[in-house]
């Protein structure tokens, strides 16, 4: 039982604390369940999915961040993989699926709106920046650029060896990440932006897929180890570098691009939702002429 | 063109971005001046406070002015230290006198089994330069953080005898104590001699 209780402790102490990390989650936390205390029984209140999705996003990436995941993801190269599924896609698909930002507005106190966020979010550089960075044409290629980048190996080699860089490469991939699957499965409204039509979105979505299919199958189907930081450092437990590798591949590979399809889905389900109100409203319209 | 037209605005952004992308990867590629990966601004400065094999405490300090070589290891490694250890020796028989310039620090990532005895009996069989250290387990996983490696012991057998696995990378610095190169288990010995023989020219 105490080593049990040992070991949990040691999985949940961070490897390298970073304040960041601990301040942002938490906040976002605290400005969340304040807004949900706001909306309750109101009409904007989420329901249990989305609030679920949340949480499981927001967890999913602190743990990946600041718990001895974080540890493994830099002594093995599946897990990295792994955690870059998490930073990536997986979390914020959720967190932009549960659309928290209305929630998080009703929880914030007034004077970090007014002292913070407003001049922050309203600055035209800011949105100047987000209008460039959300362009249906340059998200995708930052999208699969960012991927690709930190898979040169020369450039893995570095961030794996330099906590600076390794942090920069991590919240590339989270911003990233957040931005661009804001934009496919966020909301309607609020983005700043007019929305994207559904099939812009279903052709970028397909326009990422490609690239990582390529980067993951190059990955697993090398027959040298490209990435040597792993063995020069130490992996977290033994391995064959060349199953290490093909694990890593293989994640980059088939549940990366797969999040393509799980991403369209939600698009496709949206647009026939719209289609079907749009069609109500025109025959409801078309009522009121009789 | 005028600045002022929001599509020519964005083709010029356009294609300066692609020439910083550019104008960063080729500044990636390998410069040919080291033989060895140059970590120069990349890994951490030389910094630690151990106990050597004469049960004398050491920091960085200590071996200002020479370049150090920096090794995890364990003295009942059955084959990548050794083979590391012997190389380096080589390297160092290369450069002759200059040798002494050099001092190639192996901390011990198994203190249990490796006493200061035994540390200075294994050091010393590859060169007067080879110093042990060792520290105990808070301390040397911090230090080990530093370095971005790993080490981890595996489980004894019926003997009580237990593998370790641990970085095979080596670490070298110059006189100041900054991080500039890093060797690994598959360099050979020209290489470490010839980039060892440019950092004492003070290159």
């Amino acid at each position: 039982m105490h080593s049990l209780l040992q070991s949990i402790a040691l999985f949940l102490i961070p490897w390298e604390f970073s304040p960041t990390v601990l301040l942002l989650c938490a906040g976002s936390v605290l400005l969340y369940v304040r807004g949900l205390r706001h909306a309750s029984g109101e009409a904007t209140s989420p329901g249990f999915w989305r609030i679920a999705a949340f949480f499981v996003g927001l967890t999913s990436i602190y743990a990946f961040l600041q718990t001895h995941l974080d540890y493994l993801s830099q002594h093995m190269f599946w897990i990295h993989r792994l955690q870059h599924l998490v930073l990536h896609h997986a979390g914020p698909f959720l967190i932009a699926l549960a659309a928290p930002l209305e929630i998080m507005a009703l929880g914030t106190p007034r004077w970090l709106r007014r002292g913070l966020f407003a001049p922050v979010f309203n600055n035209p550089l800011t949105l100047r920046l987000y209008r460039l960075l959300q362009h249906p044409v340059v998200a995708p290629l930052l999208f699969t650029g960012l991927i690709g980048f930190w898979l040169i190996p020369s450039v893995h080699f570095k961030a794996m060896l330099s906590l600076a860089r390794y942090d920069v490469m991590n919240w590339s991939m989270l911003i990233d990440g957040l931005l661009f699957w804001w934009l496919i499965v966020g909301p309607e409204k609020h983005t700043g932006l007019k929305p994207l039509g559904y099939g812009t979105r279903i052709i970028m979505l397909w326009a990422i897929m490609l690239p990582q299919i390529a980067i993951g199958a190059y990955i697993a189907l090398s027959s040298t180890i490209l990435y040597t930081s792993y063995s020069v450092c130490g992996r977290a437990w033994p391995i064959a570098p060349m199953t290490d590798q093909d694990i890593g591949g293989l994640i980059t590979w088939i549940p990366a691009a797969m999040m393509s399809a799980v991403g369209a889905l939600v698009v496709l389900r949206r647009w026939r939702n719209d289609s079907h109100s749009e069609r109500a409203r025109q025959s409801s319209l078309g009522m009121e002429v009789q | 063109m005028s600045l002022r037209n929001p599509v020519a605005r964005t083709r010029i952004f356009l294609a300066a971005a692609f020439c910083a992308f550019a104008a960063l990867l080729s500044g990636c590629s390998q410069d040919k001046t080291w033989d060895l990966d140059n970590i120069t601004g990349i890994v951490s400065p030389l910094a630690f406070s151990l106990t050597d094999d004469t049960g004398r405490h050491v920091t960085a300090e200590t071996y200002r002015g020479r370049i150090v070589m920096l090794y995890f290891g364990y003295t009942h490694c059955p084959d990548v230290c050794p083979t590391t250890l012997a190389t380096l020796s080589q390297a160092l028989s290369k450069l002759g006198a200059a040798a002494d310039k050099v001092r190639i620090l192996f901390v011990t990532v198994d203190p249990q089994r490796d006493t200061p005895p035994l540390l200075k009996r294994y050091t010393e069989a590859f060169g007067p330069e080879f110093i042990g250290l060792r520290t105990d387990d808070p301390a040397l996983r911090q230090l080990a953080k530093r370095y971005r490696v790993t080490y981890s012991l595996g489980k004894p057998d019926a003997h009580g005898n237990y593998e370790a696995t641990h970085s095979s990378a080596v670490f070298i610095f110059d006189g100041k104590g900054k991080a500039r190169l890093m060797a690994e288990s598959s360099s050979s010995a020209a290489a470490i001699a010839h980039d060892v023989q440019q950092l004492i020219g003070g290159a």
